[in-house]
């Protein structure tokens, strides 16, 4: 019997195993010797040639910015969600998820379509203004911005949600303004959530490709729109060298960003279960002559009973 | 600080919480509402501190209107029923929240915290989070937040709702306790008849958006204005058509004047008191004897009594 059980349990680990190995670690494992095999010199010139490094910085640019937007968009909007009833509320909701369904080169087109110097809804008038949205950065940002858009939203949501209003309301009788409720207890009860919806959104937009692809027309040279994912791939489809260290570079990159989230959660959590529930001991209280203190004697431990009664 | 609610209305949707209703809680009181649930209770506390806002009519305290001041403006103590812990916060920084909101002096609010957690007994609970303590504790350190401020008036949403019947009958002896010292004007909201007669100076009866009756808790429960405040203070059973008290019936082993002939159909003794079920004919009411006086009557199931009520 037991020699079965543990057999069906060698078995799943292994199927499981050998899915993210073929999913994730093969691939990984192939970019990295790839990148490392070459030497040294090879990849310093791959990532520090004129057109890596302007790719570079206009990749960190639009990835701050999109992320920017997200964490003050994605809050604001989240609390609209959460916190008012209004006329539309469930189709906002619904709507704020698209983004995620949509190909990405579709969100490309649609932003060509509506923003495009010849053909756009009002690109036109925008040209003539002298404001260029299409292949040149503000176009990028928006794209970038638009296809990870939902990922703080989605993070932050369900901890408003759970949340409630009633520390908010609590802290209101107390006297805070909104901006003070917002900055002492809504900001510190969502801030796991919103720090682990912003490293999504990073990851995204650090690793942007298709719709950013259609906007920023792939320009290289003099007024370059060309970002590291949208260079790789250059470099990929020309079979030129240097297209699996600069993907090397960006998957540290994101793991780095991932990482230190993950440690910075871990280290609060400690923080937080540091000392033990409630101890006995501390019931030993100090002598105080407050009238109410034989009776406060009861409830305290009384209380203890209660809470040891609730963790059995 | 006294406080006036004039013609109060309030409706969610097409469901009426509150009808119209006037109540004058006077200074330093100890004021229970008491009720079912969804009978508008905790709505009409709700607007006292501004979290709700009426309809119609006014909320006056300390005779100015308030009806349109923000909570953040009304400097009223509340605690909610699920205690709204600032939970990334000490027991220390959530007492001096308020405080520090109104930007007192550090050293102030040291002495006013080290105070207040001395009053509630969390003075060794003081850098602990509110996770770490039960909930009479972080009940108690709600409470505490709330007199941080030095309201005019401390207004509690079922405070002792979500605790065990234990915690809460020690949590509430130490209320009333608590209020003989610091004089504060309460009202607290409770749907346990047994906790507003045993806390309050004065209840308030409210049933379906209405005010039922105020009065002290001896008044409202003797003096009941309509069947539904006496069937909701304490026990009830019908004796010729009309509502009794079922430890106000007397039982006679002999024939006497106003009495109805009736017969045992039950005894049942629990702890110190026995409970006799009687068949009248047309009714069949239920009386509530000590021990004692059940022994002195000798009674046994099938015998033939006469009952009356005495009040």
């Amino acid at each position: 019997m037991g020699n079965r059980r543990s057999a069906t349990r060698l078995v799943q680990r292994t199927i499981a195993l050998l899915y993210v190995a073929v999913l994730v670690l093969v691939p990984l494992v192939v970019v990295t010797w790839k990148t490392v095999s070459p030497g040294p010199s090879a990849f310093w010139s791959a990532i520090s040639s004129q057109q890596a490094v302007t790719a570079f910085r206009l990749t960190a640019e639009i990835a701050l910015a999109s992320v920017a937007l997200n964490a003050v968009f994605g809050v604001g909007l989240g609390l609209l969600i959460t916190r008012y009833r209004f006329p539309g509320r469930r189709l906002l909701s619904a709507l704020a998820d698209l983004p995620l369904s949509v190909s990405p080169i579709v969100v490309g087109l649609a932003l060509v379509l509506v923003y495009g110097p010849v053909d756009g809804w009002f690109g036109g008038t925008l040209h003539s203004a002298g404001i260029e949205i299409i292949f040149s950065l503000p176009g990028m940002i928006l794209a970038t911005t638009f296809v990870s858009f939902p990922l703080v939203l989605r993070e932050v949501v369900p901890v408003l949600a759970e949340e409630g209003i009633e520390q908010e309301q609590a802290a209101r009788v107390l006297g805070a303004n909104a901006w003070q409720r917002f900055l002492r207890i809504t900001l510190p009860v969502i801030r796991p959530a919103l720090l682990y919806g912003i490293v999504l959104s990073l990851a995204r937009s650090i690793g942007e490709y298709g719709a950013v692809l259609v906007v920023s027309g792939n320009v290289s040279g003099e007024n370059q729109t060309q970002t590291v994912p949208l260079l790789v791939g250059e470099r990929v489809q020309q079979l030129e060298p240097g297209a699996f260290q600069l993907a090397f570079l960006l998957i540290v990159v994101t793991v780095l960003v991932i990482v230190l989230v993950f440690l910075r959660r871990r280290e609060s959590e400690s923080k937080h279960s540091e000392p033990p529930a409630v101890v006995p001991d501390d019931l030993a209280l100090s002598a105080d002559p407050a009238p109410a203190a034989l009776a406060l004697n009861n409830v305290a431990s009384n209380d203890v009973a209660q809470e040891k009664g609730g963790l059995r | 600080m006294s406080i006036e609610v004039s013609s109060v209305g309030k409706r969610f949707g097409s469901f009426v919480a509150l009808d119209d209703v006037d109540l004058t809680v006077a200074d330093g009181r100890l004021t229970a509402l008491l009720g079912p649930s969804g009978g508008g209770k905790s709505t009409l506390l709700r607007i006292i501190g501004g979290l709700e806002q009426p309809d119609s009519g006014t909320v006056r305290i300390n005779g100015k209107d308030a009806t349109r001041v923000p909570p953040q403006r009304r400097n009223v103590g509340f605690v909610f029923q699920h205690y709204a812990a600032f939970k990334h916060l000490t027991v220390y920084r959530n007492v001096a929240f308020g405080l520090e909101i109104r930007k007192r002096p550090k050293a102030e609010i040291r002495a006013r915290v080290q105070e207040l957690l001395a009053l509630v007994h969390l003075e060794q609970f003081a850098d602990r989070l509110p996770e770490q303590l039960s909930g009479g504790q972080r009940q108690r350190m709600a409470l505490a937040r709330a007199l941080a401020v030095e309201p005019t008036v401390l207004l509690l949403d079922e405070p002792f709702g979500a605790l065990d019947a234990q915690v809460r009958k020690e949590l509430r002896d130490w209320l009333r306790r608590l209020h003989d010292e610091v004089h504060v004007t309460t009202i607290f909201v409770t749907h346990d008849q047994e906790e507003a007669l045993e806390v309050a100076d004065e209840l308030v009866v409210i049933n379906q958006g209405r005010i039922e009756q105020v009065g002290t808790p001896a008044d409202v429960y003797d003096k009941p204005a309509n069947d539904f405040v006496m069937g909701f203070l304490g026990p009830v059973t019908r004796l010729a058509g009309r509502l009794v008290r079922p430890h106000d019936l007397e039982i006679l082993t002999s024939e006497a004047p106003d009495t109805t002939p009736a017969e045992v159909t039950g005894l049942q003794r629990i702890g110190f008191e026995v409970r006799l079920t009687l068949d009248a004919g047309a009714e069949q009411p239920w009386a509530q004897l000590t021990r004692g006086q059940a022994e002195d009557l000798r009674l046994a199931i099938g015998q033939h009594v006469w009952i009356r009520a005495t009040r």
